[in-house]
């Protein structure tokens, strides 16, 4: 009796230090995502995406001869949430570096913290402007602005003959960051411009709005938001009868689950995209988009999210690549090694130019942008 | 004037469902004076036993709606039991403080079971709207209003025409002479509890499908019953019906023609002034005792 007793507070220190000693035999990235409240869908997506981007690496040996470790926080689709989980996974993590946070309201919560304790972060979806012009020389973006997409859609506004468009946007940064640029590029194309209406990023009744654009005189309304609110405004403008094209904008509408979800309701939508997982032929980068799309299939996870997940895998592969450039896996080093990396991503290669004030300037990489149409329940892809 | 019509049609569809939430938590709130904080998480409960029934077990979408009523009805008498009976006669703040725990405990353990992300139900309902010339309503949702306005009526019978209902009314009115009169006030305490919490859950089952079901769906909800409840005059629920539908028009023209980003501000503004010109709400009875 007297031997178990001793062994076991042996285990348990052996526990103790073998524990600690892997611990330090990992680099970590943090993570800040949305995994419940409004954006859990494609918070969660995007961290799956991660997860793949991980274990590839580790399976080649990891970085620097380490293993790569994810700690990975829930926002809870609130900024003031992501500001503490950035603080928690910088502070008491020791994250030298992160990727977040998913909601450009989001990101711009964190920012601060960013410049605060000095530490870089890799943006993988939100899509404000602010974010890479207000002078945070910490940020490294590799979603396109809103600017960029519309620069994009400007493209195909005269094949598509719009006259008068409204606006249906959720009520933050990311939808009002849109209607702003849109509405802009629509002005220099002669298009008028008529409603802007907005929602609640929690909202999930959007009749009063849907109805009083079916009254307005446009014939097209571009609609802004993640794929849950999405899918719900589909399904509502079927049941109001609203008749008018309506394209999506910032890449997150998973134009399959709007498929499933929405039905006929679908049919004739336009989608502006930044991935292409159901032609990796036309990607820029077709062999890893093809392992990529396998590897989340293999793990069971619904198609739907890919257009979502690339990013997570993309970002994660983004700071890892910093960190072996660097060298060492320290806060400083690896911001600058993120100015000198060029990493092929699944949308065309993450270079980052220096965007917003001189002096201070963040990372901005230049993601393509595609535009997608769904008819008769399936994706085709329009020339830009 | 097509617009306006549409709003209106709106308006009601969106205050059948008000009203079925607010009358829940009238009988809780109101009559046994418990400010219930679990309100929204049966709501929650509800909408993902629909999810379990139609979507995980593949039953009958009719069938799952009974289900979600008596799941309610016998979560509710589980919390009455283990909650509040121990508290029974203790300040309004501790039974409040234990109700916000159940709450937070409650959509963790939601969160915990289904995850984060959001689930849709499947419905038997056509995809092509109701089209009435210039206005159009979903089938689905045409169906839950004919279902909020059964269940309102039969809430509303049960109180004011059977027995049970008559012994409500007295233990909450004087418990002391109810029991005398040989009301078994425990029985009572425990089944107006349960018959609130199953009106909260049907709400949800009802509207799950409508929209998408995830753990924090409730929050919203339970806020909007609290401001039904106040609009209508607590314990009433004639008020608590026409609380709903005034909360609907609200939000509806508010959003359709004075700013679709202030649209849940709307209702809490009308509020705010029933509250400063009567405080007691728009239908409270002056007899009405706590």
């Amino acid at each position: 009796m007297i031997r178990t007793s001793r062994i076991v507070p042996a285990i348990a220190l052996a526990a103790v230090l073998f524990g600690g000693g892997a611990e330090a035999q990992t680099i970590k990235i943090g993570v800040n995502e949305p995994l419940t409240g409004a954006f859990a869908a494609s918070g969660t997506y995007v961290v799956n995406g991660a997860k793949i981007a991980a274990d590839e690496i580790n399976a080649k040996g990891g970085i620097l001869g380490k293993k790569l470790e994810l700690v990975i926080e829930d926002n809870k689709s609130n900024p003031t949430e992501a500001a503490a989980v950035a603080e928690k996974l910088i502070t008491s993590d020791k994250v030298p570096v992160l990727m977040g946070a998913w909601g450009s309201s989001l990101t711009l919560a964190v920012m601060p913290k960013l410049m605060e304790y000095e530490t870089p972060m890799v943006v993988e979806t939100s899509s404000s402007g602010k974010i890479t012009t207000t002078g945070n020389p910490f940020i490294f973006r590799i979603s396109p602005p809103s600017s960029v997409e519309a620069a994009a859609f400007k493209g195909i506004v005269d094949k598509l003959a719009l006259k008068k468009v409204d606006f249906l946007v959720i009520n933050n940064d990311w939808g009002r960051g849109t209607a702003e640029d849109f509405s802009k590029m629509m002005k220099e194309k002669g298009i008028s411009v008529g409603l802007v209406e907005t929602m609640d990023q929690g909202a999930q009744d959007m009749s009063a709005q849907l109805s009083k654009i079916k009254g307005s005189d446009s014939e097209t309304v571009i609609v802004t938001t993640a794929v849950d609110q999405l899918t719900l405004i589909f399904k509502q403008a079927a049941a109001l009868g609203l008749k008018k094209r309506i394209i999506t904008t910032g890449g997150s509408q998973n134009p399959d689950q709007i498929i499933a979800q929405a039905g006929a309701a679908a049919n004739g939508t336009m989608h502006l995209t930044t991935f292409l997982p159901w032609f990796p032929e036309k990607t820029p980068n077709p062999e890893a988009t093809n392992y990529f799309v396998s590897e989340w299939k293999k793990r069971g996870f619904d198609f739907a999210g890919c257009t979502e997940s690339f990013r997570g895998y993309d970002g994660i592969r983004t700071a890892a690549a910093a960190i072996e450039k660097a060298g060492k896996a320290e806060p400083a080093a690896i911001k600058a090694a993120l100015w000198d990396i060029k990493v092929k991503g699944l949308n065309g290669d993450i270079v980052f130019r220096k965007s917003g004030p001189e002096g201070k300037e963040s990372g901005q990489s230049q993601p393509n942008v595609y535009l997608i149409e769904i008819t008769d329940g399936k994706v085709d892809m329009k020339t830009l | 004037m097509s617009e306006f019509l549409q709003h209106l049609i709106n308006m009601l569809v969106l205050g059948g469902t008000y009203a079925l939430l607010g009358i829940g938590l009238t009988l809780i709130f109101g009559i046994m004076n418990v400010v219930n904080f679990t309100h929204g998480v049966l709501y929650t409960f509800g909408a993902y036993i629909m999810f379990i029934v139609v979507q995980q077990l593949g039953l009958n979408f009719f069938l799952a709606l009974p289900v979600a009523v008596v799941a309610g009805w016998l979560l509710g008498a589980v919390i009455e039991l283990t909650l509040l009976r121990p508290l029974r006669g203790s300040d309004i703040d501790t039974t409040m403080l234990v109700m916000i725990g159940a709450w937070i405990a409650m959509q963790s353990a939601t969160l915990w079971i289904w995850g984060g992300v959001a689930k849709s139900v499947a419905t038997p309902f056509p995809e092509a709207p109701l089209v009435l010339g210039p206005v159009s309503v979903s089938w689905l949702r045409l169906f839950v209003l004919a279902a909020a306005a059964l269940l309102i009526v039969v809430t509303y019978l049960l109180i004011n025409r059977t027995k049970l209902g008559c012994a409500m009314r007295a233990t909450f009115q004087d418990q002391d002479t109810a029991s005398l009169m040989g009301v078994n006030v425990d029985l009572i305490y425990t089944s107006t509890f349960a018959i609130g919490s199953s009106l909260a859950a049907a709400a949800g089952a009802l509207l799950g499908p409508v929209y998408v079901i995830f753990p924090q769906m409730g929050d919203l909800a339970a806020v909007k019953a609290f401001a039904i409840v106040i609009l209508g005059g607590l314990g009433n629920i004639t008020g608590a019906v026409i609380g709903g539908f005034i909360l609907a028009l609200a939000e509806e023209l508010g959003a359709g023609y004075i700013s679709s980003g202030y649209r849940d501000a709307m209702g809490f503004l009308i509020i705010i002034a029933v509250l400063i010109f009567k405080p007691t709400g728009l239908f409270a009875r002056s007899e009405r005792v706590g």
